[in-house]
């Protein structure tokens, strides 16, 4: 069994001639949240996107060093793209809701992946939605259409959307930023209890949110990570000079 | 607002089981000035480092309560209340071990307990802690009145042993010693009850936002 769930070695990304990521040596360990911060522009989401090989996607990304998941590569050749992104998932600063019912949104994952057994995919769309503190509030209008719901509704759709293929990482990508304050404590109290089954990294802009739901912190500047670490340490007694700048609101 | 429930839920908890500690410990000393018995001396001395290690671990979770969650409201005063009143209680815990050692190698005369009410000024202040991990447990102020008028109980008998004991010590020379550790441990139970005054003061600062400190009398 590996140590680490999630780790990077000597990891190095360039968008053409520009360095984005210097050198990142990560790891996070099992069922905890990890928080990434810095000013925008350091790296954050480019690391995220390295998880699930969305970067994949961006022309003229070349990459160096190491990535693994549960001790393996996922960036051997041999990997199947599609698998991976099924045990990590990924929940995005804007809502995303599929043009679909708030049902099939959930179950899409699994049509696609052939599921055709009706109880079973019932089953897990209910057991999705609770998991993503939905359930309550849709459970009489699953018919409707995903764009009914209110923006902290679609995002916990969306979330509801990313387990139902049971990842074992969730990656999320300012989850709540586009969230009003209330939508935004319900999307933080979900992160704290699923933490209990999944292995989270989020990037956040809002430094309070990564002491209120993170258990670890990566401070990021220039394509570097400066400084990771317990999240009570970051916020408490950093190390770096540039990281107390940052969190004091000093720089960023 | 899940996480920072269950923080401050855990952080009343470790405050409320120091406090009983505490409790414990003042208890043993007033049973060992009464017993002469070493045993509980050996305990209250054992027990004073698990004191220190709740006033340790206490000050960093709410550092980190603070840092983390940056609460406000009644939250805000609940973690700067539990803040002082941990080191209130660590001063009190201190109080209780110094008693102890000087218990250690004295024997009180049934006379010189007697005369000096010491009992009673033990029963005072315990009942004092008592009634304010009480009140702080249930979040009700209305016994913290109680405390007050008692800490003037504490205040008047300390005031009056110099008296009781410079007569004792005119009557039995050779006692001086152990007549002076009494009066070492009288001042101590004095400031004990100081503590726990403070204490009431930081729960009604929690509970009703108001600040009594450096007020001549505590009004309800």
């Amino acid at each position: 069994m590996a140590e680490y769930k999630v780790e990077t070695k000597n990891l190095n990304l360039f968008y053409g001639e520009f360095q984005a990521l210097n050198n990142i040596n990560f790891i996070a360990k099992e069922n905890t949240v990890s928080a990434f911060i810095g000013p925008s522009g350091c790296g954050k989401s480019t690391l995220l996107r390295v998880f699930n090989r969305m970067n994949d996607l961006i022309d003229n990304v070349k990459m160096d060093g190491k990535a693994f998941i549960d001790g393996k590569n996922i960036y051997k050749k041999n990997v199947v793209v599609d698998e991976l992104r099924k045990n990590v998932g990924m929940v995005f600063q804007k809502p995303n809701p599929f043009p679909k019912s708030i049902f099939e949104n959930v179950a899409y994952g699994l049509r696609v992946n052939g599921v055709h057994d009706n109880k079973y995919i019932t089953h897990v769309v209910e057991s999705s939605l609770k998991k993503a503190a939905l359930w309550d509030e849709v459970k009489d209008k699953l018919k409707k259409s995903a764009f009914e719901l209110s923006g902290g509704q679609q995002q916990r759709l969306c979330i509801a959307r990313t387990l139902a293929v049971e990842p074992s990482i969730v990656l999320m990508d300012e989850p709540a930023s586009a969230l009003d304050p209330m939508s935004t404590a319900k999307i933080e109290d979900l992160i704290y209890e699923l933490k209990k089954n999944y292995t989270i990294i989020i990037v956040t802009h809002n430094m309070q949110q990564a002491g209120r739901v993170s258990d670890y912190t990566a401070f990021f500047y220039l394509g570097e990570l400066v400084e990771y670490d317990e999240t009570k340490t970051i916020f408490t007694n950093p190390k770096d000079v540039k990281t107390q700048n940052y969190i004091t609101g000093r720089f960023g | 607002m899940i996480h920072l429930n269950t923080e401050l839920q855990i952080l009343k908890t470790d405050i409320l089981e120091m406090w009983n500690l505490v409790i414990n410990q003042m208890s043993k000393t007033s049973e060992a000035v009464e017993k002469a018995d070493c045993d509980i001396v050996n305990e209250i001395k054992a027990n004073e480092k698990r004191v220190d290690a709740f006033e340790l671990k206490i000050n960093m979770d709410c550092e980190n309560i603070l840092a983390l969650f940056n609460p406000l409201a009644n939250d805000l005063r609940f973690v700067l209340a539990v803040l002082k009143i941990n080191y209130n209680l660590e001063r009190i815990g201190d109080y209780a071990h110094n008693i102890a050692k000087l218990i250690e190698d004295t024997t009180f005369s049934k006379n010189s307990l007697k005369e000096t009410d010491i009992k009673n000024m033990f029963e005072v202040s315990i009942k004092m802690l008592t009634d304010a991990c009480e009140s702080f447990e249930k979040e009700d102020t209305h016994k913290l009145q109680k405390i007050f008028r008692k800490d003037e109980k504490l205040d008047k008998a300390n005031k009056n042993a110099n008296n009781i004991i410079a007569d004792l010590i005119k009557k039995k020379p050779e006692d001086i010693q152990s007549l002076l550790n009494l009066l070492s441990i009288i001042r101590r139970l004095e400031r004990v009850g100081d503590q726990t005054k403070n204490i009431g003061e930081e729960i009604i600062f929690y509970m009703e936002a108001k600040i009594l400190r450096h007020k001549k009398k505590n009004i309800s």
